[in-house]
């Protein structure tokens, strides 16, 4: 028995979010003494690193990720040849692609969008995710005996207990796409918003896309990731993949920065699972600050250069 | 060009959450509903846009019982041709995708759509199900699709990036934003949808995997530390001694 961790390296290195994955799949394997696989999802030359963080073994497949056809058969011919009993992906576009086809070709029971390591029962796993939009929490229980998940992004802190190992080639038989890949835009910088530790986002407070300088300073002066409110994308001041909240991204940063935000139910929805949110607003009424640990009335156009001078300070003592 | 398009119907974004029966069924007291977001505003618009472009038709698809309705109407009203609705209430994902399945396996549709995810359970799991039953391609998250008849060249949201990729045959597709652009339904859109077919089915039997043991609310916060705007350094030192995330 085992547990199937599947990794995607992004631009040929695994990042903190495979670290993560690891972690995961190391604590879920320990729930039944068994040892967690990772399988690394094209070439990555840091991939025995993940063995720092948790795997105990380290294969590599290298397979068009975009086509869920051939994604979906590699991890249920892998799942069958190791014997696996959890397959965990990670809850991204390719993730979510393959886990539902996985699924009905295992048999198992899918849960998705997973946020802590389950609990195991018996033979039945216990997981737990957000629902509405993070506005609730759900348990389920699955009871199949192979058991597919997709995990969020920062559920779990990687932990660096192992060290490196080798790793080797998964031996299956090359499976080919009909489909072409035309183009492939990566985003390089800072890191995706799913699994950004620190996020500062701004909303209509800034008043036009032009006095965003001040927002993007404080952002590389932490070096957290920027994001924005709906109106903000849909007027075009910011890109469309920066929009959180109920219709945009959701996610669970250790700190989210909301400047002139006013923090309604949509927006909250995608940003209150945050471990702290900091909240700038000119309006001593604006409804975020019932859902913020810290916050500052004040103009944000005053305040965001003061506090970018003094974190400035407090890194440079 | 014949289009399927699966949607569903979703507490209003501004509903205020809470269960009932000790966690396990959701409180729809006082709560409106409406179509999934996703759905309607960029799967069945764009949908409806390539009709309008190729000819052909549109057929909406729901999993959900009389109450639904209303929602089904709405997508006629936006320029869907007939609706489908199986007459259960789904207890998973895999259920919704193997009532789906049955009825698209019988016709053969050109393209399936449906939303990136619902805003209720946000699972983003009924798309791959579907397609794997119905042994099609699927792609996740399109944001944009041209079709000639022949290729379809549509562009998806991944990680950190955009990949563009070059199809052909039919496919899954499940829609995100800039897809379409949201459509407000015309007074002839609403007396015309009166008069669409609307199909009632009957479930096929499922085998359940997976069951819900409760859901629960967060715990509220302990309320906001106000810091003055003239002393930042304060916030600082806060966020760094304190919560200890800087
Ligand atoms: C179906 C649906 C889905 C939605 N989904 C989302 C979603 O996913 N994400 C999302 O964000 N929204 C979503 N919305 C929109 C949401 O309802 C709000 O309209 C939106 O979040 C407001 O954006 P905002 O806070 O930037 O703007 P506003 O509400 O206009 O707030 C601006 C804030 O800036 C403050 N401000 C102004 N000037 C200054 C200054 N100089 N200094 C400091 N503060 C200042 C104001 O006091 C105010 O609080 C959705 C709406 C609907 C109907």
């Amino acid at each position: 028995m085992s547990v199937l961790v599947v990794i995607e390296p992004s631009a040929g290195i695994i990042n903190k979010g495979g670290f993560e994955l690891a972690t995961f799949g190391k604590e879920t394997a320990a729930l039944s003494g068994t040892k967690c696989i990772a399988l690394v999802l094209g070439n990555a030359s840091n991939a025995g690193e993940l063995g720092i963080y948790g795997a105990d073994e380290v294969l590599t497949a290298d397979i068009p990720t975009y086509d869920s056809m051939v994604y979906a058969t590699t991890i249920a011919e892998a799942t069958k040849k190791l014997d696996a009993s959890i397959v965990i992906l990670k809850h991204n576009a390719n993730g979510k692609a393959a886990a539902g086809r996985i699924a009905i070709k295992l048999n198992a029971g899918l849960v998705s969008a997973v946020n802590a390591v389950p609990v195991l029962n018996g033979a039945v796993l216990q997981v737990k995710r957000g629902v509405y939009s993070g506005k609730a929490s759900a348990t389920y229980a699955i009871s199949s005996p192979i058991k597919v998940i997709t995990v969020i992004g920062n559920s779990i802190k990687p932990q660096a207990n192992g060290s490196a190992i080798s790793v080797s080639v998964l031996d299956l038989p090359k499976l080919t796409s009909s489909l072409e890949l035309v183009d492939r835009k990566t985003m390089s910088g800072r890191a995706p918003l799913p699994e950004a530790d620190l996020v500062v986002s701004g909303g209509r407070g800034f008043k036009g896309p032009e006095n965003w300088d001040i927002l993007l300073e404080l952002a590389d002066t932490l070096g957290a990731t920027t994001a924005c409110s709906r109106p903000v994308a849909d007027a075009d001041w910011r890109p469309h993949h920066e929009h959180v909240g109920q219709t945009g991204v959701a996610i669970r940063p250790n700190l989210y920065i909301a400047i002139g935000i006013s923090g309604a139910i949509q927006h909250l929805a995608g940003v209150n699972s945050s471990k702290t949110i900091v909240v700038i607003n000119k309006d001593p009424e604006a409804p975020f600050f019932k859902a913020a640990d810290y916050g500052i009335v004040g103009d944000l156009f005053e305040v965001v250069p003061k506090l970018t001078a003094a974190i400035k300070k407090l890194k440079h003592e | 060009m014949k289009t399927l398009v699966c949607i569903s119907k979703t507490p209003d974004t501004t509903s205020k959450i809470s269960f009932v029966d000790g966690g396990k069924n959701f409180n729809s007291d006082g709560i409106s509903f409406i179509m999934n977001p996703y759905d309607e505003w960029y799967a069945l618009v764009r949908a409806v846009e390539l009709k309008e472009k190729m000819g052909g038709t549109v057929t909406v698809i729901n999993v959900g019982d009389a109450s639904n309705d209303l929602v089904i109407r709405k997508a006629l009203a936006i320029g869907a041709d007939d609706a489908v609705r199986v007459n259960a209430n789904a207890p998973s994902s895999f259920f919704v995708a193997k009532q789906i399945a049955e009825i698209a396996k019988k016709e053969n549709y050109d393209l399936i759509f449906l939303g990136k995810e619902t805003i209720d359970y946000n699972g983003a799991e009924v798309g791959a199900q579907l397609a794997e039953l119905l042994d099609l391609p699927f792609f996740s998250f399109v944001n944009h699709l041209e079709v000639d008849g022949q290729t379809n060249i549509l562009k998806r949201e991944i990680e950190g990036g955009e990949e563009t990729i070059k199809i052909s045959g039919p496919c899954v597709i499940s829609a995100a934003k800039d897809l379409a652009q949201q459509r407000i339904p015309n007074m002839q859109g609403i007396m015309m949808s009166k008069r669409k077919p609307l199909t009632v089915v009957e479930a096929v039997a499922v085998e359940e995997l997976v069951s819900l043991i409760t859901h629960e609310l967060p715990l509220p916060k302990k309320g906001v530390t106000l810091v003055s705007a003239d002393n930042v350094d304060e916030l600082v030192r806060l966020l760094h001694e304190e919560a200890k995330v800087i």
